[in-house]
């Protein structure tokens, strides 16, 4: 008797139409996501908050309300939402540009403020959507659109660690950086995630998790090359782990 | 001995449900999908073990079930 061991999850759309490019990791990510809010039973008082960058089209996939907030105030759309209906469960999936950079302000101040949300940011070290610019997150010596001969930290500064400065803030009750560049990666990816989804259920606090994503298309690498580059430079960098776990705790 | 499921029209030709299973049991199709792309395909479907490796690494949800 055959037994079904793994299926689309209901949290995305049945006519979903995935709109990243091929091998791009932005994918695994909107999955995993999908499938903590299908174990958690939550799909049906769920409301996420789009963005703008790659992530703006989660509207085609996610299965649930879905916000689209302008560049950069995601967090301050998802305090919004979940300060008028504190029963909902409100989720932001956003990319490092919109998160870190131009709504670095709004990120900072909703989790100081200890909003019980949870803030799922992409970074790939680029600005995807728009064709590939250095981005706060982009690596020295990194060739972009923006950065021809390499970023220089005298220029342009060094790539900002979200993590490592969210978990300061107060108001975070999960911090943690992940990647998903193997199956095991993408199982731990997906515990840590599910944590984030509890810190907010649990009234915590702010649930956020950094994603080490590929970007294949702007980094001209095939998918296979852009999972090496997360293994090997962006994760000395950017060291993935769980920074922060007052879930944990809370037990 | 298990069995997929695959959407061959969502198919991107990452390539990397590939490199993720363990019995080597996707190669490409030499057909092209309705995207452009030389989709996966169980070229030896029956080696299959049913572990979902595939299913998990596919960005694309184009395999969308797997059986064991």
């Amino acid at each position: 008797m055959e037994q079904l061991v793994y299926k689309k999850p209901d949290s995305i759309k049945d006519d979903f139409k995935i709109s990243f490019c091929p091998g791009c990791d932005h994918g695994t990510a909107v999955k995993l996501v999908a499938e903590v809010l299908d174990e958690l039973g939550v799909r049906e008082k769920t409301i996420g908050i789009a963005s703008v960058g790659c992530s703006v089209f989660s509207y085609d996939f996610f299965n649930v309300d879905i916000v689209e907030a302008p560049h950069g105030r995601s967090m301050a759309a998802a305090t919004g939402v979940k300060r008028s209906k504190p029963d909902k469960i409100v989720f932001t999936y956003q990319g490092d540009g919109d998160l870190a950079s131009i709504g670095l302000a709004e990120t900072i101040h909703a989790m100081t403020r200890g909003e019980k949300v949870t803030a799922i940011c992409i970074n790939n070290t680029t600005y995807g959507m728009t064709g590939g610019q250095a981005g706060p997150t982009t690596l020295i010596g990194q060739v972009t659109t923006t950065t021809t001969s390499g970023r220089k930290a005298e220029l342009s500064g060094y790539p900002l660690k979200i993590s490592e400065i969210l978990k300061e803030v107060d108001g975070t009750a999960y911090v943690a950086r992940v990647t998903l560049d193997s199956p095991a990666a993408i199982m731990n990816a997906k515990k840590c995630i599910k944590k984030a989804f509890e810190a907010q259920i649990k009234g915590l606090g702010t649930g956020f998790i950094e994603i080490l994503s590929t970007c294949p298309t702007n980094w001209k690498m095939t998918p296979q090359e852009a999972h090496a580059r997360v293994r090997g430079e962006m994760s000395e960098v950017f060291k993935p782990g769980v920074y922060k776990d007052k879930v944990s705790e809370a037990l | 001995m298990g069995r997929i499921v695959l959407n061959r029209d969502r198919c991107k030709a990452c390539y990397l449900c590939v490199d993720a299973c363990p019995k080597k049991v996707l190669g490409a199709d030499n057909q092209v999908n309705a995207l452009g792309y030389y989709p996966v395909k169980a070229d030896k479907p029956e080696e299959c073990i049913g572990c979902a490796m595939c299913a998990r690494v596919c960005p694309d949800i184009a395999i969308e079930k797997v059986y064991k």
